[in-house]
């Protein structure tokens, strides 16, 4: 008989330890990849160092340009905000403090569940206005291929089923708590293989911008 | 002696007050029942006039894969209160622990009351039906399916009370040797309650018969055929320690300064996000205490198939592997395949390099 705690056992079970495989295999392949490729070796002489600069970079390039904050304001707000939304949700969240503390014996202070839970309900609003802005605004249409609505599939997905499990309008419980659990599976396996390696990736290629241009003595 | 033997005859009302419960005794009882249902306090009247009017129902009591502690739970715990009247009030023909008599004459009384009350009587089971094999459990030599099937034919309802009747219990952990299933697995055409628990709560079990004897049906129930009145609302939300979880404030150990300052008991494997159940509020011993107020997590006995849920002392999100040590291989095997993928890019990259012709000022003269 397969039953919700059958469901929820498997996903917490071989479900969990194949969608790790999947994930830690996945981005430690696309990193190594990426870092030993390596780039030609430039024999100018350096101007500049590259250390200042690239660390500089990580920080600017993560603000805000304020010339695309005036051109779309609200793509910059609405990234921000989601962002920030989904990581509070992610990590400060007590039960899921509890089960990284749980599986790798890392611990910090969460926040109240209700302060959580109103932070998640704007997330999934704005991801949800963002897909609208997504489809209706032309040229954000015309950028978007179908790798784009997928990732924003994968990655609302545990933010809702989190939610209807939180407030347990999914009957019964281990039923809502296996198809968060699956949710997050699911956008582990997809996470190496699409644009979401940005999470990773992202710190490379802030460094590289500023590190690059240091080295050449021009501002960045 | 007549009216023992035609317990149809004699009224609750009558009942009661020959044994000596007083009115008020009685309408105590009465509001007391009326908002453990929830019902408006101006049902309580009604309540009264139904039960004091209402006959005495046959009561059928069948006992198979079990271990009598819903038996136990019922008699013993409540046993000085008015409930304990209205239990001893209603007719209860056939229970194994309960009579005094035995062999031939005990199934001869359950045949009687199933002739005498056809239709009308009710079937309360407690305890698990194998199917693996008939010869697993039997009862004066009839098989726990037959006289299930054969006792419920005439029956106006049945109430499965404890986790084992309600959804196999423990005799359906893994690998379930019996083959046991739950009554509503058997029983399709009778209204069916679940009243699980390991044990029940007994007020739970005497509410779902004081409503059944009050309105002459069953109560409203919840998607796994348990009464919403009391399995309505999960023990995190009604627990008293709820706060600590909501701070994060966890006891570690059962002995730790968290324990003894009766913070919550997640991280010690506590079941009560997923567990529906009236205890938080109810209590046990006569509102003496609950597990979580012992100081042990609760282990979920009123869910299906609480047994098998990767143990009492695993918080239930949490996933069953070593996940460092399964990570540290991953990531091993990562950096393995990571270091060919690259190394192959780079033999491409160098590959490239070789074959890359330069091309000079008198290359292309000489082919203009």
């Amino acid at each position: 008989m397969s039953t919700s705690v059958d469901f929820l056992l498997w996903v917490r079970g071989p479900g969990f330890d194949i969608a790790l495989v999947v994930f830690l295999i996945g981005i430690v392949i696309r990193l190594l990849e990426v870092l030993i490729l390596g780039r030609k070796p430039d024999f100018a002489e350096p101007r500049g160092a590259e250390l200042g600069a690239g660390l500089r970079t990580l920080v600017t390039r993560t603000l805000p340009e304020q010339g695309s904050f005036r051109r779309s304001p609200f793509t910059v707000v609405g990234g921000y905000i989601w962002h920030i939304g989904f990581f509070i949700s992610l990590f400060l969240f007590i039960p899921h403090i509890e089960l990284i503390n749980a599986t790798i014996g890392l611990s910090w202070p969460g926040i109240a569940s209700n302060l959580v839970d109103a932070v998640a309900a704007v997330t999934i609003v704005t991801l949800v206005a963002m897909l609208f802005s997504r489809m209706s605004h032309p040229v954000k249409r015309y950028l978007s291929g179908p790798e784009d609505y997928l990732t924003w599939l994968v990655t609302i997905l545990p933010m809702i089923t989190g939610y209807l499990a939180y407030h347990r309008m999914i009957d019964p419980y281990p039923l809502a708590l296996g198809l968060h659990i699956l949710s997050v599976e699911i956008l582990m396996v997809v996470f190496p293989f699409t644009k979401l390696m940005h999470a990773f990736t992202f710190f490379i290629a802030r460094w590289y911008n500023g590190a690059m241009a240091g080295r050449r003595g021009v501002q960045s | 002696m007549a009216e023992e033997r035609n317990p149809m005859a004699k009224t609750l009302g009558e009942s009661l007050r020959q044994s000596g419960v007083s009115r008020r005794g009685f309408l105590k009882f009465c509001s007391a029942t009326a908002s453990m249902m929830a019902l408006p306090p101006t049902m309580v009247s009604a309540v009264a006039e139904s039960l004091e009017k209402a006959k005495r129902p046959s009561v059928i009591w069948l006992s198979f894969q079990e271990c009598t502690g819903c038996t136990e739970s019922l008699t013993r715990s409540h046993s000085p209160t008015v409930e304990n009247l209205i239990f001893d009030y209603v007719s209860l023909d056939y229970h194994h622990t309960l009579q005094v008599a035995s062999g031939s004459a005990a199934e001869a009384a359950r045949e009687a009351a199933m002739h005498d009350n056809e239709g009308k009587y009710l079937v309360v089971v407690d305890g698990s039906i194998p199917l693996g094999n008939p010869g697993f459990s039997t009862i004066a030599g009839i098989s726990n399916l037959q006289m299930l099937e054969e006792t419920v034919a005439g029956a106006a309802a049945v109430v499965a009370v404890g986790s084992c009747a309600a959804f196999g219990g423990l005799p359906h952990a893994k690998p379930n040797p019996t083959g046991a299933v739950s009554v509503s697995e058997i029983v399709k055409d009778k209204p069916v309650v679940n009243v699980s628990g390991c044990p029940p709560i007994p007020t739970v079990i005497t509410g779902v018969l004081a409503h059944f004897l009050t309105f002459g049906s069953l109560p409203e129930l919840d998607s796994l055929g348990r009464p919403m009145v009391f399995f309505g609302k999960s023990i995190h939300d009604r627990c008293y320690r709820r706060p600590f979880y909501d701070k994060g404030l966890f006891a570690e150990t059962f002995d730790d300064e968290g324990a003894r300052k009766g913070w919550c008991l997640f991280r010690l494997g506590c079941k009560g996000p997923m567990t529906y159940n009236a205890c938080a509020t109810t209590k046990w011993n006569q509102g003496a205490s609950w597990p979580v107020e012992s100081g042990h997590g609760c282990l979920g006995c009123s869910e299906p198939d609480f047994w098998d849920t990767g143990g009492f002392y695993n918080a239930l999100s949490i996933p069953d592997s070593d996940v460092i040590r399964n990570a540290a291989y991953v990531v091993g095997a990562g950096v393995a395949l990571g270091a060919a993928a690259g190394a192959l890019n780079r033999r491409k990259q160098s590959k490239a390099a070789s074959k890359h012709e330069t091309v000079t000022i008198d290359d292309l003269d000489k082919k203009s």
